[in-house]
């Protein structure tokens, strides 16, 4: 039975039905409508996160197939279709939008002030958007989702952001822009080519060798600006900056993991010739973004900025991860990407926390919090140690999967990449000195409380999640394995392919 | 019960971390002392029935991490290797719980301090417990962060966060090491399980691996790569920097994890790993050489502080460079069984400082003490017992582990053991003179701390004391008992095949003399011959060849095996002589040897040094990739420059905007005549 019910479209519109009752349905006071819209949102992304764990339970982890498959004609003449489904590889992503939702939500309970329908709806327009864009298995489908996650974003931090807003939203778009463009040409390129649209089959169409390296390019120029990748990193501190600290939750939570997750989609399966030619590429600009962001963190005198560039540097690990292509190394770079968006997620919570009580993200603003607010001191100290790749946390697994993998295969890169795991102590344990420790001079820091209910209330599951993700890390790597084998499989044997059709030709 | 031995500790932890304030102090030091007690009790038991009994085993707990091939699980390894680390842990873990209710008491931050306890000691269970890499790591990490925390205990000061940052990021430049060891592991084995590990080592005696564009011998630099990351937790020269910093804990920190347990991890890692270091001999030598630089180079350094804590830092430093070399020719044995007597004598001596500083109001400056030892009877006679262990006079614990590992040094007979040797005996010189320099300028001599201070001189309380005397009584008397089973005559019946026998530099010695500077000694050589790859099975090789370092070690010449006795007595004397006798002579020393002294007084530069290669630079690159890289070149060249152009440029097409007809006119008139003269060109 569970086979006939349309679970991901569910779970994809439910959010923007959530959306539309706002805009419809609620009526009052302002403050009513305001009080309304958040519950209609939490009650809406709780329900969606409560369907989309029946996907994960339903989920059968010994194939690599596609699984709770939809798939209607939606311009069949042109071949294009509504086609969603999932694999090992997009179903945790699923599980990680419709996880930190609420939790967004509950966060900007009271950081958000005005037009509070308005941010609720941008809200849920952006969970549709964000779980559309990972079950959907049709290009054009996938591109409208793709870009549709950025309009939301690009409100949240514009309308609802900090000072430079405006700069921020501009530079974002412009580095986007310049990627989508470039990847609509590829799209209509393999649509040419391929007569279709439809994912799986663009999986197994061979693309010409002589193509293949240009449709690369372009589709790395949208994917390597969302990942970042050095060096089209720049808009992603501003962002985040700006954002506020719910949007910055999903920033780093979330859209960071599109690009990677579009690498793993498109470029390694359907071009695997280009993805062998850019491997070293690939491996040169992650250690770049590595090592140089990490640097630059070290600089910072903003908590936002900092943990920002700590992004950025993370996401070097994972696309070193995806590009080494051992099993290790891909399922370290899933489980890195996983473990990053809920960790980098709590940081920038705990970040909002303080910002909420003092209006300042400057880290000389702060020193000695551990004497008022003991609760958070430990909340932050968790997320801090899963950020350097604590074992016992989240934060370990990936990056130790990832190095061991790609050590296999250029022990130079790892070599290289591993440096991040002592700047990383460093920028954190820094920051955190700063931040918490020290003695409490400043006068009103003295006055400030510990975390609310509420607040307790996002940090729980977070908690639990990075535990268990470092403890019992079987849970989340067990559905990957299927999947990942078979597009590892897919790789090689399509290498081989290539490697004996010009011995042939020889 | 041996699940209940190693989470007890971490039960306690949590129950207090997340309830202490509730539970209040008294019954926060209850809770996390009783379950540590209770532990210790259990160590006890699994000491019987693994080390005694042999009943070793490995208990699986839960899965971990499974990726490709590569499988591992939550496991708990016991055999006598690790039931002696159990043991001495859990008993001086317990010992330093007790203490700390007493030294501790003053302060507000009880219930805290307890919880890091006792977290550090799951996580030194974790690592020694471990029956793969991976786990092992997870304990390495986990003390890590635990001695982190304890360092920056009192977090408002901020020489004590400096230390604690410090500690943590030199260890994780081991650890960096470490990482890639394991992954080096993985490229050969296909596995990071040490039993595994072990029973395929043999076979890859004489595989080469490439890395790093450099065709390795791969066990060599597995081992290398493993060193590492032991240099950083125990402290080696190059890596030690952290360890006198961390004196910033309190002082029943600086006993437990900075003298007695997770500084010795190192010698622990490589005791555990030493059937792969067994085939590779340079990567012994490594080991030799870096103990030995750090024995003498830590001792040298501990003849001129005045910080008491800091003294008893360095000569931790000295004492695992001891053990090392041990471990570096071969006899891990030795390493383990000084590893296990320094845990008791050197736990007593800080927490013996620790009564010291106690009873002098907070002073740590040795200049500022003095002729006390009257007001302080029992701490003073529990110093002399540590200080007696230390510097290894006989019948005392460390007679019997320090001889043994010069002994082995000397019987290694490779010019690296001798070279180790030379420099124990010269560090075993300073040893002695450092130590007693200690004693006389804290207990003898005229009064230097004012009235005030001196008016307060106390003993102890009975709970701070009598951990002492338990300490005490294991300083004194566990060299004696543990001597025959750990490095004598009944060594193989003990760790059975928990450790390995080397062997294999005896089959060397026998086999290829030429080859990597293993042992030449014509004693083990003679009946060493035979098939290498038996060393698979230690326990019974060692048996068939009974050619190892350690039984070579038992027929040294008398005069190497009193030299030691002799230089120690020696180290008295000239301490007695400077700071009893002629308290002047040092002084005009110091003066005559401006620079030397100054040398010593910095500790060899190396943090000066550190700080201008490393950290000064990393700050410098940070700010220019931010201002300079991102913010001029990328974003000048990017999005700001793009920006930019696109304003210049409408900026300029406005200007032809300007609204006057005449303008507009003289446009067109120009165009036109540009296009009829580009036709009558064309045509």
């Amino acid at each position: 039975m569970i086979e006939t019910i349309p679970f991901l479209s569910i779970i994809t519109f439910l959010p923007l039905f959530g959306a539309a009752c706002l805009l419809l349905v609620v009526r009052g006071t302002e403050a009513e409508v305001a009080n309304n819209s958040r519950w209609v949102a939490l009650w809406t992304s709780g329900v969606t996160f409560v369907l989309s764990l029946f996907v994960w339970i339903g989920f059968d982890p010994s194939t690599a197939d596609f699984q709770f498959v939809e798939k209607v004609d939606w311009l069949p003449s042109y071949g294009i279709g509504y086609h969603m489904g999932i694999d090992g590889i997009s179903l945790f992503f699923v599980i990680l939008s419709t996880f930190l939702t609420p939790l967004c939500v509950l966060a900007s309970w009271e950081a958000i002030k005005t037009r509070v329908r308005e941010y609720m709806i941008a809200f849920l327009v952006l969970e549709t958007m964000m779980v559309g864009m990972f079950c959907a298995l049709d290009y054009v489908l996938f591109y409208v989702f793709f870009e549709g996650v950025l309009i939301p974003m690009f409100l949240i931090i514009g309308v609802w952001g900090g000072a430079r807003r405006v700069y921020a939203t501009f530079k974002f778009f412009l580095y986007t822009l310049l990627g989508s463009v470039l990847m609509l040409v590829a799209l209509l390129v393999m649509y040419l080519h391929a007569g279709t649209t439809d994912i799986p089959t663009l999986m197994v169409t061979a693309f010409p060798e002589e193509w293949q390296i240009w449709l690369f390019l372009a589709l790395m120029a949208s994917f390597a600006v969302k990942v970042p990748m050095w060096p089209v990193h720049t808009w992603l501190p501003d962002a985040h900056v700006e954002a506020p600290t719910a949007g910055s939750v999903i920033l780093a939570g979330v859209l960071l993991k599109m690009g990677a997750y579009g690498f793993l989609r498109f470029s390694v399966p359907m071009l695997p010739l280009a993805t062998a030619d850019m491997t070293g590429v690939i491996f040169a600009l992650s250690v770049i973004a590595v090592i140089y962001t990490s640097l630059v963190a070290l600089a910072q005198e903003d908590m936002k900025k900092l943990i920002a560039y700590s992004s950025v540097a993370h996401m070097g690990f994972v696309t070193a991860g995806i590009f080494a292509m051992t099993q290790q190394a891909v399922e370290g770079a899933l489980y890195q990407m996983l473990s990053h968006g809920v960790v980098s997620g709590a940081l920038f919570l705990c970040v909002g926390v303080v910002y909420d009580r003092l209006h300042t993200r400057e880290i000389a603003r702060y020193g000695g919090l551990a004497n008022t607010m003991p609760r958070y001191a430990l909340v932050f100290m968790l997320f801090m140690m899963a950020s350097v790749g604590l074992p016992g946390t989240g934060g370990f697994v990936g990056e130790f999967l990832i190095m061991l993998g790609v050590f296999q295969v250029s022990p130079w890169t790892a070599l290289l990449i591993a440096t991040g795991v002592i700047l990383g102590a460093v920028y954190m344990l820094y920051l955190y000195w700063r931040v918490i420790y020290g003695k409490l001079e400043k006068p009103d820091l003295k006055g400030l409380l510990d975390l609310s209910p509420r607040e307790v209330a996002v940090f729980a599951p977070l908690v639990l999640v990075v535990l268990w993700m470092g403890i019992y890390p079987s849970t989340f790597l067990g559905p990957m394995h299927a999947t990942v084998t078979n597009l590892i499989d897919g790789y090689q044997t399509a290498l081989a392919a290539a490697d004996g059709l010009s011995v042939a030709a020889r | 019960m041996y699940v209940a031995t190693i989470f007890l500790p971490l039960l306690g932890a949590l129950v207090v971390g997340f309830f202490g304030r509730r539970l209040g102090d008294t019954a926060s030091q209850w809770i996390t002392s009783g379950a540590m007690g209770l532990s210790a009790l259990l160590a006890v038991a699994l000491f019987w029935e693994v080390a005694i009994l042999g009943q070793a085993q490995t208990i699986d707990l839960l899965a971990f991490i499974s990726s490709g091939d590569l499988a591992v699980s939550w496991a708990l390894k016991v055999d006598t290797l690790s039931a002696v680390m159990l043991l001495t842990v859990s008993w001086v873990s317990f010992l330093v719980h007790v203490y700390s209710i007493g030294y501790m008491h003053h302060d507000p931050s009880i219930p805290r301090f307890m919880a890091y306890l006792s977290l550090f000691t799951f996580f030194m269970y974790m690592l020694v417990t471990a029956s793969n890499l991976i786990q092992l790591f997870f304990g390495w990490e986990g003390v890590g962060l635990a001695s982190y925390l304890l360092i920056g205990f009192w977090y408002e000061r901020k020489s004590a966060n400096e230390a604690a940052i410090k500690a943590f990021v030199v260890n994780r430049v081991g650890d960096f090491g470490f990482l890639l060891g394991i992954f080096a592991v993985f490229l050969l084995f296909g596995t990071v399980n040490l039993e595994a590990i072990f029973a395929a080592a043999p076979d890859h005696a004489e595989t080469t691996v490439n890395l790093f564009g450099v065709e390795w011998h791969a066990l060599t630099i597995i081992c290398v790569l493993l060193f590492i990351g032991a240099m950083g937790k125990s402290a080696q020269l190059g890596l030690h920097t952290w360890l006198p910093d961390a004196m910033e804990g309190p002082t029943p920190v600086s006993a437990l994890i900075h003298a007695a347990t997770m500084v010795t991890a190192g010698v622990f890692m490589v005791a555990r790993m030493s059937p792969l270091y067994e085939w590779a001999p340079t990567a012994l030598m490594l080991v030799t050489l870096v103990g030995a630089a750090t024995a003498i180079f830590a001792a040298t350094v501990g003849c001129v502080q005045n910080d008491i804590k800091r003294v008893i830092a360095y000569s931790t430093c000295s004492q695992l460079g001891y053990m090392f070399f041990a471990l570096g020719v071969g006899a891990y044995q030795a390493a383990i069984f000084h590893l296990m007597t320094h845990a008791f004598f050197k736990a007593l001596l800080f927490l013996g400082a620790g009564s010291v500083i106690h009873a002098m109001s907070d002073e740590q400056d040795m200049r500022h003490m003095g002729g006390i030892w009257k007001n302080i009877k029992l701490t003073y006679a529990l110093m002399w017992i540590g200080s007696l262990a230390l510097a290894g006079v006989p019948f005392f614990a460390g007679f019997y582990s320090k001889d043994m590992i010069l002994e082995v040094a000397w019987a290694a007979g490779s010019p690296a053991g001798t070279l180790a040797f030379v420099l124990g005996i010269s560090a075993a010189f300073l040893t002695a003179f450092y130590t007693w320099r200690m004693l006389f300028m804290t207990f003898h001599g005229k009064p230097r701390a004012n009235e005030h201070v001196m008016a307060h001189v106390h003993e102890s309380p009975a709970v701070m004391t009598v951990p002492l005397g338990a300490l005490a009584l294991g300083a004194v008397f566990s060299g004696m008992v543990a001597y025959d089973a750990f490095v004598g005559d009944g060594h193989t019946g003990f760790w059975r095949d928990s450790i390995a026998y080397n062997v294999q530099a005896g089959a060397e010695a026998g086999g290829r003399t030429d080859d990597h500077g293993a042992a030449t000694d014509s004693h083990g050589a003679a009946d060493a011959q035979g098939d290498a790859h038996a060393a698979g099975d230690h326990g019974a090789a060692a048996d068939a060849h009974g050619a190892g370092v350690l039984e070579r070690a038992h027929h040294t010449p008398i005069l190497i095996k009193i030299l030691p006795l002799i230089v120690t007595a020696g180290g008295i004397l000239l301490a007695f002589l400077f700071y009893v006798l002629r308290p002047s002579w040092p002084v005009a020393l110091a003066a005559r040897f401006p620079a030397v002294y100054r040398f010593l007084l910095h500790k060899w530069y190396f943090d000066e040094l550190y700080a201008a290669v490393f950290v000064r630079p990393a700050h410098a690159l940070g700010r220019i990739l931010w201002r300079g890289g991102d913010q001029a070149i990328i974003d000048g060249f990017g999005p700001d420059g793009v920006a930019a152009v696109t304003r210049w440029v409408a900026v300029q097409m406005r200007r032809f905007q300007t609204g006057y007809v005449y303008h507009y006119a003289f446009l067109m008139i120009l165009g036109l005549a540009a296009f009829v003269s580009w036709r009558l060109a064309v045509a």
